[in-house]
């Protein structure tokens, strides 16, 4: 067991911190949340520069143009960036940690060729298009229909959850292929131009108040059968297959974050005055704050877990664990920061000397980590089924 | 960065699991201390990983997790500790804490007393000591004593004690909160009720899928922890600082035993809250070891200090 940087590894990030220290003072300002075509255009700016330093597809292998990391370089990736401030993945989330990967693995030369240089550099943004209002947590049970027609397939439905469908240039799209078929049997996995004839996309209000995600229509919206990843009705595997390529990393700048935002927690309650002390006085508070350090201490140490077991090929059973985990935790950090702040909470600008803004926001935002990406439930239905062996429940 | 046990690491886990699985099986459990394991686990070499094996608290806290599993009662932290200057048994006790209880001090050779100035004292030089006559763990004796004995200061800091006392505790819980899980599970796969079993219905499935979450984050924490300390003794630059990885790493562990304790009860039903079935046993020690060492609360206190 060893956590310390081996010579490659800290040559690497010693490179990283030097790049991102004369590279992010020439990034402007971020854009309002509300402002999609300025966050498209930042976004992708930023995915640019990391493909121009070589910094792209970081966990892509390198014959298909990107670095050929290693998952611990992944993680030092993240957590570099993270530390430095840098911008997130954002738009190009869905490109670079899910299409992008699943045509690597299943696509033919012809479809890597034409889609992922794009995606390295920002050309291409992407989104998903799995969830129906019918199917969330039972996603195979999902209806959207495709209908083949000489060399084309005919789409009719209807999603809902997408995430950046407003900016995205193509959809990971689920389709039912054969409807008789068992429900994960006859799903195919397709890609679907945005700008197609027959889509209509319409925008959901997050209770952020912000366009995060859109319903997307598909009214007879045809799709060349070449646009297909892997075999008719193979969609399902397609889909799991993909999931490995996050190798552990799914949530580690959120975790250097946390363990930033509990400092950062710490100065708010030395500075907030409760009564006749300030909050830091309250050595239950304190322990609350602590304990907390503690959880997202080990969740760190348990991504440092997975992403070494992710190296070795062993898989363990961190990724759930971790989600699960994390995501309760990060709520309950934010419900800690919201009694700390007390009335500055209820503001969503900073307001009082006090970084009210970003913990109020977040506060909200930190409801649907529990639900995305497979709920808490689901889960924990997860863990017990498949790393504990329980029977199922049907 | 390899942050995963070595090949070597396991076998000398599995070592050390093989021969408490031939001395100490869970049926020898409710007879408590025995002289014969204890042995058998000295000429293991668990005590000398460090002295004579040249190894680190790595190994020690693997080795431990599976003194945990079995649950085997006695000294083993403190005699971990003091291994480089006394011989053991050794028991502990820290001064700061009323009313003063010394573990296993009829099975022990001295007392480590973990004052500011660390001493340790002859175990027969003891005067006035009573033993409870209704210790929480049944399997645990405990002494009480009328004052802090004097003893002769050993060579070693406080704080390295205590931080390795505090670990190597961790270790334990971290051991007794795996076997819960793999007791509850292993119930709820052949307990039937309504026609299935338990296991089936997420109200029981969820609560096992909690415990393995709680034993797996405490010993992702406890590996880190005594990684740092190894780190730290190497001269090495450490990832975190080391009191804050400790505690970190013993209230984890704690919530886990404890909180692992209370669910494989629930799991089990009426059988949970028997004697014979062995699960209060491994509760009963897991409240007894979150109090050693510094409690959650006070490490969680010390946490945020270090903030
Ligand atoms: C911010 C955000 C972004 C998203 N982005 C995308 C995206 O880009 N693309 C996309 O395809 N999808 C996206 N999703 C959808 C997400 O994957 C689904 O919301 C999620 O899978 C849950 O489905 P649901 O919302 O239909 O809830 P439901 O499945 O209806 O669940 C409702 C409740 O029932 C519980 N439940 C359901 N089944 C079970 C069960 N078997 N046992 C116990 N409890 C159960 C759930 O845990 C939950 O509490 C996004 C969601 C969010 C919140």
């Amino acid at each position: 067991m060893d956590l310390r940087d081996s010579a490659a590894e800290s040559a690497f990030r010693e490179q990283l911190r030097d790049w991102l220290a004369a590279t992010l003072p020439t990034v402007g300002p971020e854009p309002a949340h509300t402002d999609w075509p300025g966050r498209r255009e930042y976004d992708t700016a930023w995915q640019r520069l990391l493909f121009d330093a070589g910094y792209a597809g970081i966990n892509w292998p390198k014959e298909y143009g990107g670095r050929g990391a290693t998952p611990t370089e992944h993680l030092i990736f993240l957590e570099e960036t993270e530390r430095a401030g840098a911008p997130y993945v954002g738009v190009n989330f869905v490109g670079l940690l899910h299409a992008g990967p699943t045509i690597v693995t299943e696509g033919t030369p012809q479809q890597r060729g034409a889609h992922l240089p794009k995606i390295l550099t920002g050309e291409e943004i992407w989104c998903q298009g799995f969830s129906e209002p019918g199917s969330g947590s039972d996603l195979a049970s999902m209806r959207t229909r495709a209908a083949r027609d000489g060399d084309h397939y005919v789409v009719n439905g209807h999603k809902i959850w997408t995430s950046h469908a407003e900016v995205a240039d193509y959809c990971e799209l689920l389709v039912r292929t054969d409807p008789d078929a068992p429900k994960h049997k006859g799903i195919s996995w397709l890609m679907m131009p945005m700008d197609a004839p027959g889509l209509t996309v319409r925008p959901l209000t997050t209770a952020l108040g912000s366009a995060e995600f859109s319903e997307v229509f598909l009214d007879d919206v045809r799709i060349p059968v070449a646009n297909r990843v892997g075999d008719e009705n193979d969609g399902w595997r397609v889909t799991m297959v993909t999931l490995s390529f996050e190798r552990g990393t799914a949530w580690v700048d959120q975790i250097v974050d946390s363990i930033r935002l509990i400092g950062e927690l710490a100065e708010i309650a030395k500075k907030v005055t409760s009564r006749d002390a300030t909050a830091w006085d309250d050595r239950g508070l304190r322990r609350e704050i602590g304990h907390l350090a503690a959880e997202f201490d080990g969740l760190w140490a348990m991504t440092k877990r997975g992403v070494t077991e992710a190296g070795t090929g062993v898989p363990g059973p961190t990724a759930s664990v971790l989600k699960l985990r994390y995501t309760e935790a990060r709520q309950r950090l934010m419900e800690l920061g919201a009694r700390v702040l007390g009335r500055a909470s209820l503001s969503r600008a900073d307001i009082a000397g006090l970084p009210a803004s970003e913990w109020t926001k977040e506060r909200i935002n930190s409801l649907s980590y529990t639900i995305a990406a497979g709920t808490s439930q689901i889960q924990r239905n997860i863990i017990g089924e498949r790393l504990l062996g329980l029977p199922k429940e049907r | 960065m390899h942050f995963l046990p070595t090949e070597d690491q396991l076998e000398l886990q599995r070592g050390v699991r093989e021969v408490l699985a031939s001395v100490f099986p869970l049926e020898k459990l409710p007879d408590g201390f025995d002289q014969s394991a204890w042995d058998s686990i000295v000429e293991t070499g668990v005590f000398a990983i460090r002295t004579d094996l040249g190894l680190g608290l790595a190994e020690a806290a693997l080795a431990f997790e599976e003194l945990g599993r079995v649950c085997i009662p006695g000294p083993f932290v403190a005699t971990f500790i003091t291994a480089g200057f006394a011989d053991g048994p050794v028991t502990f006790l820290d001064p700061a804490r009323q009313p003063l209880l010394v573990p296993y001090l009829e099975n022990s050779q001295a007392i480590l007393i973990l004052g500011e100035q660390p001493v340790l004292a002859p175990a027969s030089e003891v005067v006035g000591s009573t033993a409870l006559t209704e210790p929480l763990d049944p399997l645990s004796p405990l002494h009480e004593l009328p004052s802090v004995p004097s003893g002769t200061a050993v060579g070693a800091a406080a704080e390295q004690l205590k931080h390795e006392g505090a670990l190597l505790t961790a270790a334990i819980q971290v051991g007794i909160a795996a076997r819960l899980t793999e007791l509850a599970v292993s119930y709820a796969k052949t307990r039937e009720q309504f026609d299935r079993p338990i296991g089936a219905f997420q109200a029981v499935k969820h609560i096992c899928s909690d415990m393995l979450v709680r034993t797996e984050l405490a010993r992702a924490s406890l590996h880190s922890a005594a990684v740092i300390l190894d780190d730290l003794a190497n001269g090495e630059m450490a990832v975190l600082d080391p009191g804050r990885a400790v505690s970190g790493a013993k209230l984890l562990a704690d919530e886990a035993a404890t909180g692992n304790g209370r669910s494989c009860v629930q799991v089990y039903g009426g059988m949970g809250f028997t004697w014979e079935v062995p699960v209060h046993f491994f509760l009963k020690r897991a409240w007894l070891h979150a109090t050693e060492f510094g409690t959650a609360d006070e490490h969680a206190e010390d946490l945020a200090a270090a903030l």
